[in-house]
């Protein structure tokens, strides 16, 4: 990674504003996220967390705004990021294996028309064993269990070999072992200097896990590092006056209403 | 007009009230397309029974053609319930395999009689009344002219009986079960109506034009309303007027009755498409254009307010530059900012935008609204 | 062998096969891709939609050759498409309804400009009306070269955007994030799949030509968990059906070959359905029924050491009706402690009294420790 990006913040969003039929979803966000960073969103069902991620990776049309990644405009950084879709989105009964779909991560690098080369199966295989899962790779991807699904996708990202990743819910309806794996590689990518935007459900781990915070309900809250924006007045604020949040610790009855099961 | 056209047009008109009835709850659980699922497979049912009392004149046909309509519904949900397949895949391969049967049973064994594929397909309306009832000598009109009116009393008395229970059935099938009304009883009494309805009309219209009778002036009706009862009302009358259009449009041309018909009913929904108060396409472009202004205003507003006094403020806050940041062309960012100005919410100097009181309010009753 | 020989020396017979087996490998081919992304009704809707685009496409050149009735036809069916999927993305119509008025209005529609010409005078448009239920034995050497030229074309497009179908099918966004052009691959799918139902309509028909889309793809989907494989078979399937079909019907009369087509595809359908490895539904009852024998085998061992327990004694004999009590699968304990006195697990102690055996204690004791009780 060339020096400069280290002193330029890895994502930064100017006034991004995403509207639904000229409903605003997302309202004039500012986000600037350091290199380096394992940053959480945190906010409400319909606070546009899964929006935010897909207008700054230009899946849906936004008002207004702009995106760079890493010091350019997100156009000419596709290369640099990575997507791990909500596993919900797509159909798991797909007649395909799961080195397959790992193999997808490396199509932006392969371009229209040409096929995955053995380096590309190799690198698709590498990713599965640091997710640990090299063992599936010829497992039609129905027979797996949520966990593994995860981690399938995570690994997809994974091989992407990109600077910034960006993750939605992939702790959602995971085991406590796979949430444990997931971590450790979130931590593992960080150690590399990657930086990585993760939408996450469950307040309680957020100081656990990340260390920056984005609090967001259609408008941004608060963003920065956790000890400073985690904090029960900002998290009142996202998630309005209906949960009383105090601390982390009494949040047991707030956070528990939120994960599933 | 003549007699017959007049009983031409009567039957048209009993055809769509019967199809129009059913056709509300179709749409509205989302199972539109099973109508054409039970249209096309009533077909084997029609011709055993046929086979079995050597008349087309029977009540046993319709029972028999009835009959293999649920079987159809039946066949679709087991299918759909390992899980193999889904149920819009279910659909489109039950419906032309049990049609494929009928079809072959005609040509093998019925080829010269007049249960004749095409007429079962596309219908003919136009020698409906010369197939009449009399009783003790005296002539009481077309047969299908009394078919329908049983189908349609029929029909319109499960709604009226069953009114409150297909109510909650359609719109929460999980709440109907908790509350002990048997959805299942209710899904397969509308089944088998839809069943008795397709094999009732297929005479007049054949079984692909049920299905434009049973789906459209419903999702007509349902463009225009948010209530049940209006729904069916409007469904009924909707019906009743792609029927008589249909007519005369066939008469016009010397074409297909039935095909007029359908075509009528889609001209019908395109222009509700496009006229409906509300939520029409005119109603929402409208709605659109006047909000895309007073979005693009209130954007604007906001943009100003959050680069107010700071440093970038000198490169933000220009009309060139809104052309960058809000991908908006330049004739575009213009009008917004003469229109922001004549608002009061804006004003220019020194080739700066500077944001009045006004327009501040606006910006922030703007992201607290958000 | 008679048969055999007729197929290929009988000129029409050998027509329609061809035709045959050409409409079900690409209908197999593009079918799989149809049910995929779930829309396997969308071949129903544009093979009807596309009867007004036959007979206008007749009205304007006033040429009945192949090639112009199938790009009349592929053009409604596009239209069609794309009039469900605006409504749908603009109104609150929903897709069934949207399908549904779409196919009948535009098939109506159709009807009434084909009974429209037939009551013109001097009009030749005899044979248009074959496209509703399709005649086979109506096809000519034209009609087979056309249908393999588009039909080849089409292929051979899936094999050049194989893996931006692949993933427009299973993770659109995802290839979107990567810098794919997901709108043109979409476009360029839909299309595909528009020709390949338009071609068949010749042969099947227009109200058949739905089930050659989806039949031979979800037959192949049972017996394969691999793309490139389901998708050969798919068009092996197609093309078997096709040829039978098509065959069956031209050596016995009165027998319309759409329908004895589409019937051939419903057998693959249903035997696959049936009896596919692993995904089969007679081996899903096999697996069930063992599983659930199993599961009795364990719960009555449970019961038993349960019972042990309170005697302190493995060897304690327990009446089979208290067995029975406990298990609440009444009268089936009999048959589940036989089973388990064949593997050894359980011994018969008196005429109705029954033990553990050292081996069912150490399977319990290991059924326990997994279960984490």
């Amino acid at each position: 990674m060339p020096l400069t990006d280290q002193r330029r913040h890895a994502i930064e969003v100017r006034d991004l504003t995403v509207a639904y039929h000229e409903k605003p979803v997302l309202w004039d966000i500012d986000l600037d996220v350091p290199a380096g960073v394992l940053m959480a969103i945190v906010g409400p069902n319909g606070a546009g967390k899964t929006t935010l991620i897909k207008a700054i990776l230009g899946l849906i049309r936004t008002a207004a705004g702009e995106v760079s990644i890493l010091g350019h405009k997100y156009k000419r950084q596709r290369n640099r990021v990575a997507y791990v879709p909500q596993r919900g989105s797509v159909d798991w009964d797909f007649p395909t294996s799961v080195l397959d779909v790992v193999t997808m991560g490396r199509y932006g690098r392969i371009g229209w028309v040409r096929r995955p080369s053995r380096t590309d199966k190799d690198l698709a295989v590498k990713a599965l064993e640091k997710v640990g899962m090299d063992q599936f790779r010829k497992r039609q991807i129905s027979e797996l269990s949520g966990g593994q699904q995860q981690r399938v996708f995570l690994a997809r990202a994974l091989v992407q070999d990109a600077d910034v990743y960006f993750m939605d819910e992939p702790f959602q309806g995971v085991d406590a072992v796979t949430e444990r794996a997931i971590v450790e590689i979130l931590r593992d990518l960080r150690r590399h200097n990657k930086t990585v935007v993760v939408v996450h459900h469950d307040l309680q781990t957020v100081e656990e896990y990340f260390d920056y915070v984005m609090l967001l309900n259609i408008r941004k809250i608060a963003s920065g590092p956790v000890a400073e924006v985690f904090n029960s007045e900002n998290l009142r604020i996202t998630y309005g006056g209906r949960v009383a949040f105090l601390k982390p610790t009494a949040s047991a009855d707030i956070t528990q209403s939120q994960k599933p099961g | 007009m003549t007699s017959v056209q007049f009983e031409i047009q009567l039957i048209a008109i009993l055809v769509a009230v019967a199809c129009a009835i059913p056709g509300v709850f179709l749409v509205l659980r989302k199972m539109a397309m099973m109508s054409d699922a039970i249209s096309h497979s009533i077909l084997p049912g029609l011709v055993i029974a046929f086979f079995l009392t050597g008349t087309l004149n029977s009540p046993l046909l319709i029972v028999g053609a009835t009959a293999t309509g649920l079987l159809t519904v039946l066949l679709v949900e087991s299918i759909s319930k390992t899980r193999l397949l889904k149920e819009d895949a279910a659909i489109g391969l039950a419906f032309p395999v049990f049609f494929s049967i009928g079809v072959i049973l005609i040509a093998r064994f019925a080829g010269d009689i007049h249960l004749d594929v095409d007429s079962v397909l596309l219908g003919e309306l136009a020698f409906a009344p010369f197939n009449r009832v009399s009783l003790f000598g005296r002539d009481l009109g077309p047969a299908a002219m009394w078919t329908m009116i049983v189908v349609v009393v029929i029909n319109a008395a499960f709604v009226a009986v069953f009114y409150k229970e297909l109510k909650i059935a359609s719109f929460d099938s999980g709440l109907a079960a908790a509350l002990g009304f048997v959805p299942a009883g209710i899904h397969y009494g509308l089944m088998t109506l839809v069943s008795a309805t397709a094999v009732a009309a297929f005479d007049a219209v054949g079984s692909i034009l049920v299905v434009a009778l049973i789906v459209g002036p419903p999702a007509t009706a349902y463009l225009l309303t948010n209530r049940l009862s209006v729904m069916i009302g409007l469904s009924i009358l909707l019906g009743m007027l792609s029927a008589i259009l249909g007519y005369w449009f066939a008469h016009w041309l010397d074409a297909s009755i039935a095909g007029a018909m359908a075509t009528m009913v889609g001209v019908v929904f395109v222009i509700v498409l496009f006229l409906a108060p509300g939520r029409g396409v005119a109603a929402v472009w409208r709605r659109r254009y006047r909000q895309k202004w007073t979005f693009a205003e209130k954007m604007l507003a906001i943009h100003l307010h959050h680069h107010e006094g700071m440093v970038d403020e000198a490169r933000e806050n220009r009309t060139a530059h809104l052309q960058e940041h809000f991908s908006w062309d330049a004739r575009f960012a213009g009008s917004v900012v003469e229109r922001a100005k004549d608002d009061g919410f804006v004003t220019e100097g020194g080739g700066l935008l500077n944001l009045t009181e006004a327009g501040r309010a606006l910006a922030r009753e703007a992201i607290v609204q958000a | 062998m008679d048969l055999l020989q007729q197929l290929i020396t009988d000129y029409t017979l050998r027509n329609v096969a061809l035709g045959s087996a050409v409409l079900g490998m690409v209908a197999g081919t593009l079918g799989s891709f149809a049910l995929l992304r779930q829309q396997s009704l969308l071949g129903d809707a544009v093979s009807h939609a596309a009867l007004p685009g036959v007979v206008i496409a007749y009205m304007l050149t006033g040429s009945k050759a192949p090639l112009v009735l199938i790009l009349g036809a592929a053009l409604a069916g596009w239209v069609a498409t794309g009039l469900v999927m605006l409504t749908v993305a603009n109104t609150r119509i929903k897709y069934d309804s949207a399908l549904g008025i779409v196919l009948s209005v535009f098939f109506g529609f159709g009807l009434v400009l084909l009974t429209f010409l037939q009551k013109t005078p001097d009009a030749n448009q005899a044979g248009l009306d074959t496209f509703l239920f399709g005649q086979a034995a109506a096809l000519v050497h034209r009609d087979v070269i056309t249908m393999s030229i588009v039909g080849g074309i089409s292929i051979v497009l899936i094999i050049v955007f194989w893996k931006e179908f692949k993933m427009l099918s299973f993770d659109s966004d995802f290839g979107k994030s990567l810098g794919f052009n997901m709108r043109f691959a979409d476009i360029l799918l839909t299309a595909l799949i528009v020709i390949a139902i338009v071609i068949g309509l010749q042969t099947v028909g227009v109200v058949l030509m739905s089930a050659m889309i989806i039949a031979p793809a979800a037959a192949a989907r049972q017996w394969t968990n691999r793309l490139s494989g389901m998708i050969a078979l798919s068009a092996l399937f197609g093309a078997v059906a096709g040829v039978a079909g098509a065959t069956i019907s031209s050596v016995q009369s009165n027998l319309p070959t759409g329908p004895v087509v589409v019937l051939g595809a419903g057998v693959i359908v249903t035997v696959s359905i049936l009896f596919a490895p692993a995904r089969g539904v007679v081996w899903t009852w096999i697996r069930q029924w063992r599983n659930g024998k199993r599961l009795r085998m364990e719960a009555v061992m449970v019961d038993l050491f349960t019972l042990a327990a309170h005697h302190h004694r493995a060897d304690y004999p327990h009446d089979e009706a208290v067995i029975n009590m406990m298990t609440n699968i009444t009268g089936r304990s009999l048959k589940t402690l036989e089973a388990l006195e064949d593997r050894g697990l359980a011994t018969r102690l008196g005429p109705s009294q029954w033990a553990l055996t050292d081996a069912g204690v150490a399977r319990v004791r290991s059924i326990l420790e997994t279960s984490g009780a």
